[in-house]
C-alpha cells in the first residue's frame, strides 16, 4: 500500500509540475497576477508531494519490503538500518527520486524567500524549475520507477553495494545533488531574465546567493567523494580524474566562473550575457553529468547500473534543455547591452582572467573526459584518457589562475594602477618566494615541482594577509573590531574560501611530493620500518559484522619506540553479495596520515599466517579535504551578507533617506 | 557483457588470490609503482594496473615485473602492451595524428581565450572608465541602506 | 558577426549531442585487438587430455580454425558452451580450446559435464599465452586463417547471432581463398 501512495504522489507531483511549468509562464507573459500566482502554492505542494514519495521508499526500506523490486535489490534484512535508509538513494532510481526532491526544494526555498522578486520574474523563475521537474518526473515514472513491485515478493533482498555501506557514502550524494540542482535556480534566474528581458545588477544580486550556497554544496560534495575514495577503495587515491569524479568537478569549475562573473554583474552592471551563459553552462554540465554516469557511455569506477533506453531518455532531456535554453540565449541575449568599461588592469579585467581560464579548465577536462568516445564514434579506435593527461593540462591552466588570485582581491574597480598593485603585493611576493624555496629543505627533499606547488599557495596566504591588512589600515572606524565589523560577509566569505584554496594546494603539493608507500608482505611478529615508524605486525583475527564476515588486523605502529597506535585493517566478505572489500586503519593527524590496508593472505611454504598489505605515509592529505570544507565555508559565509536579505522596500526607504 | 566479466573477475578473484612475495628492490619498485599507474587495467571499470586487484592486474604486473628483470626500458615494456591489447592499455595515450586535438585542444584553447581576453579589454578600454554615467557603485548604496535599516531597527532612532 | 558569437555555444553543444547518440549504441568496455590483421601468436602448449603431447600454432597452418579461450570458472563460458557443441558438431571448421588459467581436473570433469567441441585443448595454466593473445576477458573466440592470420575476435559468450552473421560467413570465406 505505502509503495503506492508513493507512485500514486509522483503522478500527482507531475500533474503539479506541469501546471507549475506552464500556466505561470503564460501569466507572466500576458501580465495575468492570476496565472503568476499559482507558481508559488504549486511549487510547495510539489515540493510536498515528492517529500511524501520519497517517505514511502524510505519506509519501503526502513520495513525491509522486499515485495518493492528497489528494495529487494539494494538492501536485505542483515543490513543496518541507517545503511537501509542510506540505500533509499543507493540506487539509480532512488538517487533520481532525490534529485527531483531536491530540486522541488530548492524552488519552494525560492518561492520562500522571494518577498521582493517582482513578480514576473518570479513566475518564471518557479515555471523554468517545474519544466525541469516535469523532466525528471517523467524520467522517474516511465523509466526509472523506484516503486515497481514483485510478484511474488522476494523472501530475502540482495544488497546494497559494500562500498556504499560507508558513514561518507551516506551524505556524499546529498550533498553533491544539492549543489548540482542548486545550480537550478541560477538556470532558472537567467532563463527567466532572458525571457523577460530584463538583465541588470538587481538581477545579479538576486541570483548571487543561490549560486554561492550550490557552488559550497557542490565543494563539500566533491571533497566527500574523494575522501570517502581515499579511505575505503583502500589504495590511498584521492582522485583518479575518473568520468564521474569529471562530471562533477565540470559543473564546480563553471560554478567557480559563474561566482566570479555574477560578482562583476552586480558590482558593475557588466559581463550580463556572459554571466547568463555560464548559468546556463554550469547546469546544463550538472546534467550532463547525470547522463554520463546513468546511460553507460563511459567506464567509470562507480557509474550506475545502466540501460539504453535511460541513456535515450536522458539525452532527449538534454537537448530539450540545453538546446532550448541556448536558443533562447542566442536569441535574446544581442540585446542585453554592453555594460560599462574598465581599464586593461582593474578588477574587471583580472576577473575576466579567471573567468577564461576556469572556462579552458573546464573545457580541457570535458575534451579529456569525452575523447575516447569522440575517437570511437569516429571509428578511429579506443584510447583510455587517464591522469597523466589531465596532470599535464590541469595543471599549467590552474598555475596562472591561482598566481591571479593573489592579485585580483587587491585590485580596483575600473581602473588599478600596476605601481600600486606592485607596492601592494611585493611583500607578499617576497615572502612566497623566499619561503617557498627554503621550506622544502626542512621537509626533507627539495624539488622544483615541491617549491612551485608551496610557491602558489603561499602567495595565495601572503596576498590575502596584505590585503586584510591594507583594509583594516585604511577603514576609518576607530578600534581593531570596529574596523573588522566594517567588512561585508562577502568579503570575509571570499578571504576564507580563497585560503581554503591555498590549504588545498599545499595538502597536494606536499601529499605528492612526500608521500610514502610501500607493499609489503609481513609474518606475524615482523617490524617494518616506513619512513619515521616501525609497523609490527600482530597477525588477523576473524571478524564479524552485522552483513559481513572478515579478518582484521592488529598492526602497531611505533615512533622512536613508543607505541602510538594499533591500526586495525579489515579484510571483509560481504555475505549477501560475496563481494570481498577493504576496510583501511587510518590514523589521522593535522600534519599527515599513516594508512595501512590489507591486501591478501600469502599461501606460500614458510610463510604461514603472513599477508600482503600497504602500508602509506600521507603527509598533510587531510588539508586537501579541509580546503575545501574552508571554501564551502567561506561560501556559507558569503550567503548571509545582509544586502541579499534587504528588502527592496528597505532599499527604496534607504535611497529616499539618503536623499533626503 | 559487464556483467560476465564482472563475475569471472570476482570468481577468480578469490580462486587465485595468492600473494607474492615482493623482492625488495625500493629503486626497481618506485619505477614500476609509477609506470603500472600509467597502465590500465583492462578489466577493471575504470583503475590502473597499480591499483588493481583483479587477477589479469596481476598476471600483468607480474609481466611487467619479468619484463624490467630482464632490462626492457618502460617504453619497450609499453610496446609490449600495446601490442596485445592496443592503445587502450595507456592512460597517457601517445601523441599521434588522432589525438593531436587532445593534446593540443586546451592550449590552442587558451590562445584563443587569451586573444579574446584581449580583444575584450582594448573594446571595454575604448568604451572609457572614468565618466559618470555608470550605475551607482552599489557599495555606496549598501552603505546607505545599511546606514538607514540600521536607523530603523533602532528603536531609538 | 554577434549572432554568430551567439550562436557559438548551441553549435557546440549540437556537436556534443550528435557523438553523446552515437556513443549510447557503443560498448566502452569492448577493446578491438591489434591483433587483427597480424600473425597469431606463436604458441607451443600441452594438450589437457594428453599433458606429455604439445601443439604449436604452426601446426595449425594451411586450415582456418577458431581458438575460443575458455575456463572451468568462467560462468559466461557455459553460456555460450551449447553453440561451440552445436558447431563441433556440423565440422564446420576445427575449433582449438584454450583452457585459461585452470585446473586440469576441473576443466576435464567441465568438459565431460558439458560437452567437449573441442577438436584439441591445450593448457595455458599461467595465462602467459593468453597475455600473447591479448585476452582481457573470457570467454572469447578468435578466427585465425589459412595462412596463421588472425582475422577475427569476438569478445565475450558467443550468439547466434555473432556465429552465423560474422564468424561462419568469414571462416567459409577464408577457406574458399
Amino acid at each position: 500500500m505505502i509503495p503506492e501512495l508513493g507512485h500514486f504522489a509522483l503522478i500527482l507531483a507531475l500533474l503539479v509540475a506541469i501546471a507549475q511549468g506552464v500556466l505561470p509562464m503564460i501569466g507572466a507573459q500576458r501580465r495575468d497576477a492570476a496565472l503568476m500566482a499559482i507558481a508559488r502554492p504549486a511549487a510547495h505542494a510539489q515540493f510536498l508531494l515528492v517529500a511524501f514519495a520519497f517517505g514511502c521508499l524510505a519506509w519501503s526500506f526502513a520495513t525491509a519490503d522486499f515485495s518493492v523490486e528497489l528494495v529487494a535489490q539494494h538492501a536485505n534484512s542483515q543490513l543496518p538500518l541507517h545503511y537501509r535508509l542510506a540505500a533509499t538513494w543507493g540506487s539509480h532510481e532512488g538517487s533520481l527520486l532525490l534529485w527531483v526532491l531536491m530540486l522541488t526544494g530548492w524552488a519552494t526555498a525560492v518561492s520562500l524567500r522571494s518577498r521582493n522578486l517582482p513578480a514576473a520574474l518570479l513566475a518564471r523563475v518557479l515555471a523554468v524549475m517545474g519544466l525541469v521537474s516535469v523532466g525528471f518526473l517523467l524520467f522517474l515514472l516511465f523509466t526509472s520507477n523506484p516503486f515497481l513491485r514483485l510478484i511474488p515478493a522476494a523472501p530475502e533482498g540482495r544488497d546494497l553495494n559494500p562500498l556504499l555501506q560507508d558513514p561518507g557514502m551516506v551524505i556524499h550524494p546529498p550533498m553533491l545533488y544539492m549543489g548540482y540542482v542548486g545550480f537550478s535556480v541560477a538556470f532558472a534566474f537567467s532563463i527567466a531574465a532572458l525571457l523577460g528581458g530584463k538583465l541588470d545588477a538587481t538581477w545579479a544580486r538576486w541570483s548571487r546567493p543561490w549560486t554561492t550556497a550550490a557552488w559550497s554544496f557542490l565543494s563539500i560534495g566533491i571533497a566527500l567523494g574523494s575522501w570517502w575514495a581515499y579511505y575505503e577503495l583502500g589504495w590511498g587515491g584521492w582522485w583518479f580524474w575518473d568520468p564521474v569524479e569529471n562530471a562533477s568537478f565540470m559543473p564546480w569549475l563553471i560554478g567557480t566562473a559563474l561566482l566570479h562573473s555574477l560578482a562583476v554583474t552586480e558590482k558593475r552592471g557588466t559581463f550580463k550575457s556572459w554571466t547568463v551563459l555560464l548559468a546556463i553552462i554550469a547546469f546544463s554540465l550538472s546534467l550532463l553529468g547525470t547522463f554520463l554516469v546513468r546511460s553507460g557511455v563511459l567506464t567509470s569506477v562507480h557509474a550506475f547500473a545502466t540501460d539504453p533506453t535511460r541513456g535515450v531518455f536522458i539525452l532527449v532531456f538534454l537537448a530539450i534543455v540545453i538546446g532550448g535554453s541556448l536558443t533562447l540565449y542566442a536569441v535574446r541575449a544581442g540585446a542585453v547591452g554592453g555594460g560599462a568599461g574598465f581599464a586593461p588592469v582593474s578588477r574587471e579585467s583580472l576577473l575576466l582572467a579567471n573567468n577564461v581560464l576556469l572556462v579552458v579548465a573546464c573545457a580541457s577536462v570535458l575534451l579529456g573526459t569525452l575523447y575516447p568516445l569522440f575517437l570511437d564514434a569516429l571509428n578511429l579506435g579506443k584510447i583510455s584518457v587517464g591522469p597523466p593527461y589531465f596532470d599535464a593540462v590541469f595543471v599549467p591552466l590552474m598555475a596562472p589562475l591561482v598566481f591571479l588570485m593573489g592579485v585580483g582581491p587587491v585590485a580596483s574597480w575600473r581602473r588599478a594602477e600596476l605601481p600600486d598593485l606592485w607596492t601592494r603585493l611585493r611583500w607578499a611576493l617576497a615572502v612566497a618566494v623566499v619561503t617557498s624555496l627554503l621550506l622544502p629543505f626542512a621537509l626533507g627533499r627539495w624539488s622544483p615541482l615541491i617549491a612551485f606547488g608551496l610557491f602558489l599557495a603561499l602567495w595565495v596566504i601572503a596576498a590575502t594577509a596584505a590585503l586584510v591588512i591594507q583594509r583594516l589600515r585604511q577603514s576609518p572606524q576607530p578600534g581593531l573590531f570596529a574596523k573588522l565589523a566594517a567588512n561585508s560577509a562577502a568579503w570575509y566569505g571570499m578571504i576564507l574560501a580563497h585560503l581554503g584554496i591555498a590549504v588545498f594546494i599545499i595538502g597536494v603539493t606536499l601529499v605528492k611530493g612526500y608521500e610514502i608507500e610501500q607493499n609489503l608482505t609481513m609474518t606475524p611478529g615482523q617490524t617494518v620500518r616506513v619512513g619515521d615508524y616501525d609497523f609490527t605486525f600482530r597477525g588477523v583475527t576473524p571478524v564479524n559484522g552485522p552483513n559481513y564476515s572478515g579478518f582484521a588486523g592488529a598492526i602497531e605502529m611505533r615512533r622512536d619506540g613508543k607505541l602510538r597506535e594499533v591500526l586495525r585493517p579489515e579484510k571483509r566478505i560481504y555475505n549477501a553479495s560475496g563481494m570481498p572489500m577493504t576496510e583501511a586503519a587510518i590514523d589521522t593527524g593535522f600534519f599527515g596520515d599513516r594508512y595501512v590496508s590489507l591486501g591478501e593472505p600469502v599461501s606460500e611454504k614458510g610463510h604461514e599466517g603472513a599477508w600482503v598489505m600497504r602500508v602509506y605515509i600521507k603527509p598533510f592529505v587531510d588539508w586537501i579535504w579541509g580546503g575545501c570544507l574552508l571554501m564551502a565555508l567561506g561560501g556559507f559565509i558569503a550567503m548571509t551578507d545582509r544586502r541579499y536579505r534587504l528588502k527592496v522596500k528597505d532599499r527604496i526607504a534607504a535611497m529616499a533617506g539618503a536623499a533626503a | 557483457m559487464k556483467r560476465y566479466l564482472f563475475s569471472a573477475a570476482l570468481a577468480t578473484l578469490l580462486a587465485f588470490a595468492a600473494g607474492v612475495l615482493a623482492q625488495s628492490n625500493p629503486a626497481l619498485d618506485a619505477r614500476l609503482k609509477k609506470l603500472e599507474e600509467e597502465l590500465r587495467c583492462l578489466v577493471c571499470q575504470n583503475q590502473s594496473l597499480a591499483d588493481s586487484s583483479a587477477p589479469l592486474a596481476e598476471d600483468l604486473r607480474r609481466e611487467v615485473r619479468a619484463l624490467a628483470d630482464q632490462g626492457k626500458n618502460d617504453a619497450q615494456i609499453k610496446e609490449y602492451l600495446v601490442a596485445r591489447y592496443g592503445d587502450f592499455v595507456l592512460y597517457n595515450p601517445p601523441v599521434k595524428a588522432i589525438t593531436w586535438l587532445l593534446w593540443f585542444g586546451p592550449f590552442v584553447l587558451l590562445a584563443g581565450g587569451g586573444v579574446i581576453w584581449a580583444l575584450v579589454l582594448r573594446r571595454r578600454a575604448r568604451r572609457g572608465y572614468d565618466d559618470d554615467d555608470l550605475p551607482p557603485d552599489p557599495r555606496a548604496v549598501d552603505a546607505g541602506v545599511e546606514k538607514a535599516r540600521e536607523l530603523l531597527d533602532d528603536p531609538r532612532a | 558577426m554577434k549572432a554568430l558569437r551567439l550562436l557559438l555555444p548551441l553549435a557546440v553543444f549540437a556537436i556534443l549531442v550528435v557523438f553523446l547518440w552515437v556513443g549510447l549504441s557503443r560498448d566502452p568496455r569492448e577493446v578491438p585487438s591489434p591483433l587483427i590483421g597480424k600473425p597469431a601468436p606463436e604458441f607451443r602448449l600441452p594438450q589437457l587430455h594428453a599433458m606429455d603431447k604439445q601443439l604449436s600454432t604452426s601446426e595449425m597452418k594451411g586450415q582456418v580454425w577458431l581458438l575460443n579461450v575458455w575456463a572451468s570458472w568462467c560462468v559466461s563460458c557455459r553460456i555460450e558452451h551449447p553453440l561451440l557443441v552445436e558447431l563441433a558438431r556440423t565440422k564446420v571448421v576445427p575449433v582449438i580450446g584454450l583452457n585459461y588459467k585452470d585446473k586440469n581436473d576441473l576443466g576435464i570433469a567441465w568438459l565431460q559435464r558439458y560437452g567437449d567441441p573441442y577438436s584439441i585443448s591445450i593448457v595455458d595454466a599461467d595465462g602467459r599465452v593468453g597475455i600473447d593473445w591479448g585476452v582481457y576477458g573470457v570467454p572469447e573466440t578468435f578466427v585465425v586463417d589459412k595462412s596463421g592470420m588472425i582475422r577475427y575476435k569476438h569478445i565475450g559468450p558467443l550468439t547466434t547471432e555473432a556465429l552465423e552473421r560474422k564468424i561462419l560467413p568469414l571462416v567459409r570465406e577464408l577457406q574458399n581463398a
